[in-house]
C-alpha cells in the first residue's frame, strides 16, 4: 500500500505523547506544552540518538561484569563459592530442569544481548539515513519495548533466593556483585528504548524541514 | 478545524502519520494504515467493569503484600517470605540499590497503578471530570512500564525449583495472590477505555484548535 500522507511533524503539528493530542507549536524559543493534560511537547525527543548510544554503550559496558562477576555467593557449613549466571543457567541444566534452564539463559543472556544489538542497529539505520524495512524496523522496536523487561528474571531469582536460603550456620546465600551490574543493564536497556524516537525510522524517507529545530 | 477534529484525529505514536479514528464498534481496535501500531481500541463490556477489576486488584494486592509468598522447611528449621521481604533481605545484604530496584518493580509500580487506576476511575465518575485525573492519566503509563509482576512469579518459580534441591519448599498464599494479580493487570488494560476517558478531560478550548485537513483514516480491524 503506498501512503502519502503527513506526518504531524510535516503539518507543523505537535503529538502529545501521554495522551495522543494535536497542538500548535510555541513561539520560537519557548517549550510547547500538551493544553488537556501538561505534557512537555517535542516533534522528536530531544538528541534521540546520542542519549540512546549513550545508555546502549553504557548497558554494553555492565554487561560484562554482570555475565562474569558472581550473583550468588553460597555458604555452606563455612565453605564459600559463587554462582555467575552462566554456572546458574549450568547448574539447573545438571539438575534436570532443562526447560527452567533455557528460560534462564533466554532472559538472563540472550535478551539483553539481543535488545542491544537491536537497538544498535536502529540507531545505525536511522543516522544512515535508512529508507527500507521500516516496517520490519518499528516492529524490532517493539519487540525490544515488549521483552526488555523479562531481562530482570535473573535479578527477581537471586532475591528470592538470598530471601529464602538464611539459614545460618547450615547453609546461606549472600547476593553477589553481579546482580548490581546485571540490574543496571536492564534498567538501562529499558531507559534506552525509551529514549530512542521510533518516529524518526520513518523520518528519511519522508523527510520534512520542523525536526531540525 | 474544529474541536471535533482535534479529538478524533491522531498522530501516529510509532510513525507519526496523521489521521483521523473511525468510530470503532465495541471489542474492537483501530491500527495505522502504514506501520500497523494500534492507535486505539474500543472495549466491550460494561463501562463499571475496570472499576470493579480495580478493586478487586486492590484487595488482592494487600493480600499479595502480606502473606507469605513461601514457606521453606530443612532440618526441622522453617522460614518464609513476602515480597517486601526479599527486598529487605537484600538491603541488609548490601545490594541497596538492587533491593530499591525490586521494591519498585514488584511493590511500588504495581501498588501505583492499581492506587492511580483506582482514583481516577472514581474521579472520571464525576461531571465534568477534575484535572488531577489527567495529571494521573498521564502518569499511569509509567507505573505501568516498570512493574513487573509476571517477570517476578517466573523469577519465584525458578528460585523455588534452585531450592527445591535443599529444601522442602511450599508455594504460600502470597503466591496464588501474585497468579492473581497478574490475570488482573491485563484485564484492567483491556477493559479501561483511555481514550473516551481524555476527552471528557476539561481543558482550555480557547486555544487555536489544530486544522486536521486531510489526514488519512485509520485502518478498522477485528
Amino acid at each position: 500500500m503506498t501512503v502519502e500522507a503527513a506526518t504531524a511533524a510535516q503539518a507543523g503539528l505537535l503529538s502529545c505523547e501521554a495522551c495522543q493530542m494535536l497542538s500548535r507549536p510555541a513561539a520560537p524559543g519557548q517549550q510547547a506544552y500538551c493544553r488537556r493534560c501538561g505534557e512537555k511537547l517535542e516533534f522528536r525527543h530531544h538528541a534521540s540518538i546520542q542519549k540512546t548510544w549513550a545508555l546502549v554503550i553504557a548497558a554494553a559496558i555492565c554487561y560484562i561484569p554482570a555475565n562474569l562477576l558472581p550473583v550468588l555467593k553460597t555458604t555452606t557449613l563455612g565453605d564459600s563459592e559463587g554462582d555467575t549466571i552462566l554456572s546458574g543457567v549450568a547448574f539447573l541444566y545438571a539438575t534436570g530442569s532443562w526447560p527452567l534452564a533455557l528460560i534462564v539463559l533466554v532472559a538472563s543472556v540472550m535478551i539483553p544481548l539481543g535488545k542491544l544489538v537491536a537497538l544498535a542497529y536502529l540507531l545505525l539505520t536511522v543516522q544512515r539515513g535508512s529508507i527500507t524495512s521500516n516496517h520490519e524496523r518499528t516492529r524490532l522496536y517493539r519487540l525490544v519495548e515488549i521483552i526488555g523487561r523479562w531481562s530482570m528474571l535473573d535479578v527477581f531469582v537471586a532475591t528470592f533466593t538470598v530471601a529464602m536460603v538464611q539459614l545460618q550456620p547450615l547453609m546461606s546465600v549472600a547476593p553477589g556483585a553481579g546482580v548490581l551490574f546485571f540490574a543496571a543493564v536492564v534498567v538501562l536497556t529499558m531507559l534506552a528504548a525509551e529514549v530512542f524516537d521510533q518516529r524518526l525510522i520513518w523520518d528519511s524517507a519522508y523527510p520534512h524541514p520542523n525536526l531540525h529545530g | 478545524m474544529s474541536d471535533r477534529s482535534l479529538s478524533t484525529s491522531v498522530a501516529c505514536p510509532d510513525c507519526d502519520l496523521l489521521q483521523r479514528i473511525p468510530p470503532i464498534p465495541p471489542g474492537e481496535k483501530a491500527c495505522c494504515p502504514r506501520c500497523g501500531s494500534v492507535l486505539a481500541r474500543q472495549p466491550a463490556g460494561p463501562p463499571d467493569l475496570p472499576l470493579a477489576l480495580a478493586i478487586t486488584a486492590a484487595l488482592v494486592f494487600i493480600v499479595a503484600n502480606t502473606t507469605p509468598l513461601m514457606d521453606l522447611a530443612v532440618l526441622g528449621r522453617t522460614a518464609s517470605t513476602t515480597v517486601i521481604g526479599g527486598a529487605l533481605e537484600m538491603f541488609r545484604e548490601g545490594e541497596q540499590i538492587t533491593a530499591i530496584l525490586v521494591a519498585f518493580c514488584a511493590v511500588i509500580a504495581p501498588g501505583g497503578y492499581i492506587a492511580f487506576m483506582l482514583t481516577l476511575l472514581l474521579g472520571a465518575r464525576l461531571d465534568p471530570v477534575p484535572i488531577w485525573v489527567a495529571a494521573m492519566l498521564r502518569w499511569i503509563h509509567h507505573f505501568e512500564m516498570w512493574s513487573m509482576l509476571e517477570v517476578m512469579m517466573l523469577g519465584i518459580l525458578v528460585a523455588l525449583i534452585k531450592i527445591s534441591q535443599l529444601a522442602t519448599v511450599h508455594a504460600g498464599l502470597g503466591m496464588y495472590a501474585v497468579g492473581a494479580l497478574i490475570l488482573l493487570f491485563p484485564a484492567i488494560v483491556v477493559t479501561f477505555d483511555s481514550r473516551a476517558l481524555w476527552a471528557r478531560v476539561e481543558w482550555d478550548h480557547d486555544d487555536a484548535a489544530v486544522a486536521a485537513g486531510g489526514a488519512m483514516t485509520a485502518d478498522a480491524q477485528g
